[in-house]
């Protein structure tokens, strides 16, 4: 990348103009501040700011018991919280030496998979619109509905879900989900498909996209990249493949690789990585015919919520209802890391752990934040139109940058 | 390619790293080693250059505040080497008034927000750090609000207090 003088604005040799694309700024889908020097329609050198939305999760993290951080985690990548909170679970559960049945991770695995297809959707989508095309974007949405319809049907909420509980689920899967689950199956392919045959070979789109951005896999490795962004640079690196998590070395799927990371192949990878989901999401419903369906958490009393009606009726159930509450119970004394694949890269918990009901130190590596920096620099010399489209394929979601 | 273990691992380092490191432990089979000030770039650049090892990706860069120690505070490294599959965690303490550490950003130009989120949060001079400046928080800041003295809330506020609620 090639280094251009920065000049600030007072400075009389400074012939540029300065652009401050942000905080608030409609194409940035977000709350990102770029001050950007330009020649004319060409960027010369930008600066990132970002802490906008920066809430100190980690710093209250350290307050709270582990299952008070769920809605924390919900907050990061808010676009697929899901992910977020299956991955603060499974590295609790890490932790506590806890093993779920197999039909507890099939069906994280599904919600993992719609959570990915969810967040895939809106990124795509998005990516359409700022390209001038509205219409792909409105056909896919009504799909991210039909997931959040499914969140809705197995834990209440929708866009902030705080589903799952350390140990598996809060409740069990209902019929209706199924239905719906089985539907949006038969569904979105159709939809998806007419999505791809408006744009994967639409001549204006692909003028648009290909060459953009492009990123060399030395590159992406050297800014620790991650997730679809590293793998539309020709790196297979998916988690989910090198250290399965939730029974993944059960599914059987493919790993799609661009080749020169440019936005095209980042469309291009998230677009397979959608049909990749389903194919996922379909296996474990077979699989999951084979589990015994009232099976939904694991057998740890001690760190699993008893149902409220026990509470009152239970002696066992209050006491383990009072220590659960009040972090009575002794947890061990190290540090753990535990990554899943999240919609936008390697999402991990570090989390150090000193015995107490909450941790000692807890780091989310949060792919949003890496992924970001190369922003500025890897948008010298672009113009000012192909910085735009490069930020939304890059898919950063503020809260997962500012944590 | 074969997985290399951590016994490999931690024989070959010891190997070119004779008494500059020490084992502290293999927490869920991550190995853990911990070294010094002034080996650890050489010891990053030994991972990441290595034709074995090959640990090419940084995942991450944190600290962690230990008050009650004589070095306060840890750097943490988590590398991983995608061609064999294995990640290695290195810690660094270092004092907790004067913390300087020599930058990663000379190995991985990734480290450099990771190390600007370190120092916002903890104060951690990284140094030769091309551009070290406060990252999430504002930058007329003058805490760094991860260590363990700084107080969640601000400690002015009476809303919360006990005497309030009968406690």
């Amino acid at each position: 990348m090639q280094n251009h003088p920065v000049y600030t604005d007072n400075d009389p040799q400074n012939e540029n103009s300065t652009l401050n694309l942000g905080p608030t700024h409609p194409a940035t889908h977000g709350v990102f501040q770029n001050v950007l020097q330009l020649d004319g329609e060409r960027i010369v050198s930008g600066v990132s700011t970002i802490g906008y939305i920066h809430r100190a999760f980690e710093k209250i993290a350290e307050h709270r018991p582990f299952y008070q951080i769920t809605p924390l985690t919900d907050r990061l990548n808010y676009c697929s919280s899901p992910i977020n909170n299956m991955g603060w679970h499974m590295t609790v559960e890490k932790l506590l030496g806890i093993t779920t049945p197999k039909r507890v991770d099939y069906l994280r695995v599904i919600v993992m998979e719609l959570a990915r297809i969810s967040d895939h959707i809106v990124c795509n989508g998005v990516l359409g619109v700022d390209t001038g095309a509205f219409t792909g974007f409105l056909y896919m949405m009504e799909f991210r509905e039909s997931i959040y319809e499914i969140y809705e049907e197995v834990c209440g909420s929708r866009l902030t879900t705080n589903i799952g509980r350390i140990g598996g689920f809060e409740r069990n899967f209902n019929a209706k989900a199924f239905d719906k689950l089985r539907k949006f199956l038969v569904e979105f392919p159709k939809t998806l498909k007419q999505f791809e045959a408006l744009f994967n070979r639409n001549r204006i789109f692909v003028d648009r996209t290909k060459d953009v951005a492009a990123v060399t896999a030395e590159d992406a490795l050297n800014y620790s990249w991650s997730g679809p962004l590293l793998r539309a640079a020709g790196v297979d690196y998916d988690v989910r493949a090198m250290n399965p998590y939730s029974s993944y070395e059960d599914f059987d799927f493919e790993v799609p690789v661009g080749e020169n990371g440019d936005v095209y192949n980042r469309f291009l990878v998230r677009n397979e990585e959608m049909w990749q989901s389903m194919r996922i999401i379909e296996q474990a419903l077979v699989k999951l015919e084979k589990e015994p369906t009232d099976i939904f958490h694991a057998d740890v009393p001690e760190f699993y919520l008893p149902p409220k009606e026990e509470v009152y009726n239970n002696m066992e159930a209050l006491i383990y209802h009072f220590k659960i509450v009040m972090g009575e119970i002794p947890t061990p004394t190290t540090e753990v890391y535990h990554s899943v694949e999240g919609a936008n890269g390697e999402l991990g918990f570090y989390l150090v752990n000193d015995g107490g009901r909450s941790p000692y130190r807890l780091h989310f590596r949060r792919p949003s934040f890496i992924n970001y920096q190369m922003y500025a620099p890897m948008s010298r010399g672009m113009l000012l139109s192909d910085a735009i489209i490069n930020m939304s394929s890059l898919n950063v979601i503020a809260g997962e940058l500012d944590a | 390619m074969g997985k290399i273990t951590n016994e490999e691992l931690l024989s070959s380092i010891n190997s070119k790293f004779e008494g500059k490191i020490t084992v502290t432990g293999e927490p869920f089979g991550l190995l853990t080693i911990e070294t010094g000030t002034d080996s650890i770039i050489e010891l990053l650049g030994y991972l990441k250059n290595d034709p074995t090892f090959q640990f090419i990706y940084l995942t991450d860069i944190t600290a962690v505040h230990y008050p009650e120690q004589e070095k306060a505070i840890g750097i943490i490294y988590h590398l991983h080497s995608l061609v064999n599959n294995v990640r290695i965690r290195i810690k660094v303490f270092i004092d907790g008034v004067a913390c300087h550490i020599p930058t990663a950003t000379v190995l991985w130009q990734g480290a450099n927000w990771m190390e600007r989120e370190t120092y916002d949060f903890f104060g951690v001079i990284f140094d030769g750090h091309p551009d070290l400046r406060r990252i999430l928080n504002v930058d007329d800041m003058t805490a760094f609000p991860m260590r363990k003295e700084f107080p969640l809330e601000d400690p002015n506020r009476v809303d919360k207090k006990d005497y309030f609620f009968g406690r």
